[in-house]
């Protein structure tokens, strides 16, 4: 527990207080990263780190910490260079770059070579697949690499040196990336300028300036209406084409914004039913719920299931008293909001019944001004 | 390459993208010029219900996947309930050919805390969070800076612009975890626990973050609000079609000569996208496609003609997703991409559902058998009948996503399949690959 110094103690204080007082346990992923950032890894020393300031147990933190990919058992090189290959990337070339890159360092996935400069992974997808196959080296990227280049930014690395990535941020360490991902601010110098967006990025932009595109009608000033007048505009006019949405002229050449034509639509907000098709799966309003449920609320970590040994989720707040009581109060306010199948209907499965309910749990709400929920356990 | 027709130019609708071009856009000073923050102030002088109602009215509907209405999901919100309320933005992008959230996060973060400010207010939550994903580095810091400007400058923290709104917002960096982009293990993230999802109901917007009520909404949906609160509903509608309104920013990646981000009205076309991205690049002939990331069935030369709207995706058997469309050509194999991608799948399942985990993992044992030929004609009704098993029997959707590239692969290119089995293709996997696949 000698590692980690008074400053990281002040750190740790700090990472803790973004978070509501009563719910400290917010601050585990930060914390991880922040014991990364001092030893490279996530060491049995960091965890009892995490596990101290919190109020938890080491195994609580243990677990948490072995369920993602970016904290480290092991101790890591000044270099994390991560390869994707992913489909897109894989079939572009990734996998190449990848094998290239594993038997000239002569390590595999998650491991770090003899001299402890570089620790190599590859990676899923890395969300750059327009400038695929790429790779990061402590998550700052290299586009469109190949084998050749791929091996120039490790030998660049190896000997000391700091490539430039493509886009981003010039190469910091790993431990110094920790400390960011930490939710600190990064403090070199203009780092935060580094970096204009590459071409793929602007395609679709610079298409449009060249041939004179733009969105028409769109004025800032466009008041936005009450609730009374929006919903008196509802009932009046239903059907009615919307005013903005004619073809006015294919002709980009024009610049005015071409709007394509044919999809005059409508007062009414987006019938939801058609949405309710696509999202069923996943959104339904809150329904009857069965023993099943119960049980597996009780496993959430909510209020009224704070962890015994976590002090720091059991500090009591305003607004949030952990009883079993309160928690029946929510579930009943939530039913309020969308009534399950008061009309006969399976609630969820017709919008039209949602937007109903909420009006009249709108109604029932009273006018709430802004501030309504000022109290809360903010501080 | 040639240019584009007109009447194809005119689908490009840069609204999102726009400040992209403006490489200091992500500078609060130049954000403000570019009518950066005069949403906030007009929005502030309205009753949060009235933007609840302005949103529905756009029609807007969640830019991460699952296409819900968005001021629908901000309504359910219960209000006057004492609890405190809580906006949570997803931005932990991961799903794979999605690149969309990161380039706007780096390029243009204050539209994204703009929008966080003004949908706190509408659903009356004095806290929010930003969950970046862990590896969006460059993201993060253009965002935990914009945070700090906005801060400074009086549209964060106490009293915001006089109004007695008050907000805090963390940007919140995850560490390596795709199923964290699922809202309720993103919340259970959040809550500091390993990332794995709830069931539901309850819902978020009754029991999401610390137990109360919480709007979980993608970046591109938060992004969206700050310009619907200027232009209004009514401008928003005349892009996209009458129930996929608004522009979309689509992702095109893969065998196409100029891949990239391609702001459009919803309801284009891959056609239309691949004329806008130059074509195909040369030698190369379409032949699968995911419209929305690798958890929306493929679809393949067929469908080039598909409104990529939420309905017309639907109705021709896959999902609109995050309109990430991976383009491969014939020079691309779909059984070795639908192995990639199940590596994918096995190796993010959380583990929590017995049909994902287990699922997952023998499904990419029996790819990796196909694939260094030694496959049988066996092997194509158990995955089949392992999907079956997968599909709709876990908590989340990430074991479905799983079988999407499966079931599609199988249904248009079972041909492929019966190559590798029958000896006709050459193995694509060596021995070596196969260690511990039996």
């Amino acid at each position: 527990m000698t590692v980690f110094t008074e400053e990281t103690r002040a750190r740790a204080r700090e990472i803790i207080a973004r978070y509501p007082a009563d719910r400290s346990r917010s601050a585990l992923l930060p914390l991880l990263h922040l014991v990364q950032s001092e030893e490279g890894y996530v060491s049995p020393a960091g965890i009892a780190f995490c596990a101290e300031v919190l109020g938890l147990n080491k195994a609580q933190v243990g677990a948490v910490a072995s369920f993602y990919t970016m904290y480290k058992r092991r101790p890591t090189g000044d270099w994390l260079v991560s390869v994707c290959t992913n489909t897109m990337c894989n079939v572009l070339g990734g996998q190449e770059v990848y094998d290239t890159l594993a038997e000239h360092l002569g390590v595999g996935h998650d491991e770090t070579t003899a001299d402890g400069t570089i620790t190599l992974e590859h990676a899923e997808c890395l969300a750059a697949c327009d400038y695929g196959p790429v790779m990061t080296v402590n998550y700052d990227f290299f586009d469109n690499v190949d084998p050749q280049t791929a091996v120039g930014v490790v030998d660049e690395l190896r000997a000391g040196g700091r490539p430039v990535p493509s886009r981003g941020a010039r190469l910091c360490t790993l431990k110094e990336m920790s400390v960011q991902l930490a939710g600190f601010a990064d403090e070199r110098e203009g780092a935060v300028a580094d970096g204009v967006p590459g071409e793929p990025t602007l395609r679709g932009l610079r298409l449009a300036q060249e041939h004179g595109i733009a969105v028409s009608g769109f004025d800032p000033n466009t008041p936005i209406r009450s609730k009374a007048e929006a919903a008196e505009k509802a009932k009046a006019a239903a059907p009615k084409p919307a005013p903005a949405a004619k073809a006015e002229a294919g002709t980009p050449a024009a610049g005015n914004g071409a709007r394509p034509a044919g999809n005059a639509g409508a007062g009414e907000p987006a019938p939801a039913a058609a949405a309710a098709g696509s999202t069923t799966r996943d959104v339904k309003a809150p329904d009857a719920k069965s023993p099943e449920v119960r049980a597996a609320e009780t496993r959430q970590p909510d209020a009224q299931t704070a962890v015994p040994d976590a002090p720091g989720t059991k500090v009591p707040a305003d607004g949030v008293p952990p009883s079993p009581r309160d928690a029946q109060e929510a579930e009943a306010a939530g039913a309020a909001a969308n009534p399950p199948a008061g009309d006969g209907k399976p609630a969820g499965d017709e919008a039209g019944a949602q937007e109903r309910n909420l009006r009249e749990a709108e109604a029932g709400a009273g006018a709430g001004s802004p501030n309504a929920s000022d109290r809360g356990a903010q501080k | 390459m040639t240019t584009p027709r007109p009447e194809t130019l005119a689908k490009l609708t840069p609204v999102l993208t726009k400040r992209w071009l403006s490489p200091d856009a992500w500078r609060i000073g130049t954000y403000e010029k570019l009518d950066g923050y005069a949403a906030l102030r007009k929005a502030l002088k309205a009753h949060p219900d009235d933007l609840i109602q302005l949103i529905k009215d756009s029609g807007l509907r969640g830019r991460g996947g699952a296409g819900f209405p968005t001021g629908l999901k901000w309504g359910f919100i219960p209000q006057g309930d004492g609890k405190p309320h809580y906006l949570v933005v997803n931005a932990d992008e991961g799903e794979p050919g999605t690149c969309k959230d990161l380039p706007l996060m780096t390029h243009d973060p204050h539209a994204l805390v703009e929008g966080v400010i003004i949908a706190s207010y509408a659903i009356r939550a004095n806290r929010a969070y930003i969950y970046i994903r862990g590896e969006a580095v460059h993201a993060a810091r253009r965002l935990r800076n914009a945070v700090q400007e906005a801060y400074a400058k009086g549209y964060l923290g106490k009293n915001i612009l006089g109004s007695r709104f008050d907000l805090d917002l963390v940007v919140h960096s995850g560490a390596g975890a795709y199923i964290c982009g699922e809202e309720t293990a993103l919340l259970d993230s959040l809550e500091g626990f390993r990332g794995q999802p709830r069931l539901r109901p309850p819902f978020p917007a009754t029991h999401g973050l610390y137990a109360s009520p919480t709007v979980v909404n993608n970046v591109g949906t938060i992004a969206s609000v700050p310009y619907i609160v200027l232009g209004g509903a009514d401008w928003w509608r005349t892009m996209g079609t009458e129930k996929s309104s608004g522009p979309m920013i689509y992702s095109l990646s893969g065998r196409i000569a100029n891949p990239g981000q391609y702001e459009c009205s919803m309801g284009i076309t891959l056609r239309e996208l691949i004329e806008l991205a130059g074509g195909m690049q040369p030698g190369h002939n379409l032949r699968f496609w995911t419209p929305g990331g690798s958890s929306t069935p493929l679809l393949t030369a067929e469908h080039l003609d598909v409104p990529l709207d939420f309905e017309g995706v639907a109705a021709a058997g896959s999902i609109l997703g995050t309109t990430a469309t991976q383009i491969f050509s014939d020079q691309d194999c779909p059984v070795y991409a639908t192995y990639r991608w199940l590596e994918f799948y096995h190796h993010e399942s959380c583990g929590k559902c017995t049909p994902c985990r287990e699922g997952n993992y023998w499904m990419v044992r029996v790819y990796r058998r196909i694939l260094s030929g030694q496959g049988t004609h066996e092997d194509l009704d158990t995955l089949l009948d392992t999907c079956d098993n997968i599909l709709g029997r876990s908590f989340c959707g990430l074991g479905d996503g799983a079988t999407s590239p499966v079931t599609s692969s199988l249904k248009y290119f079972k041909q492929d399949y019966l190559d590798y089995i029958e000896g006709r293709n050459a193995p694509k996997l060596s021995d070596k690959q196969l260690v511990g696949a039996h």
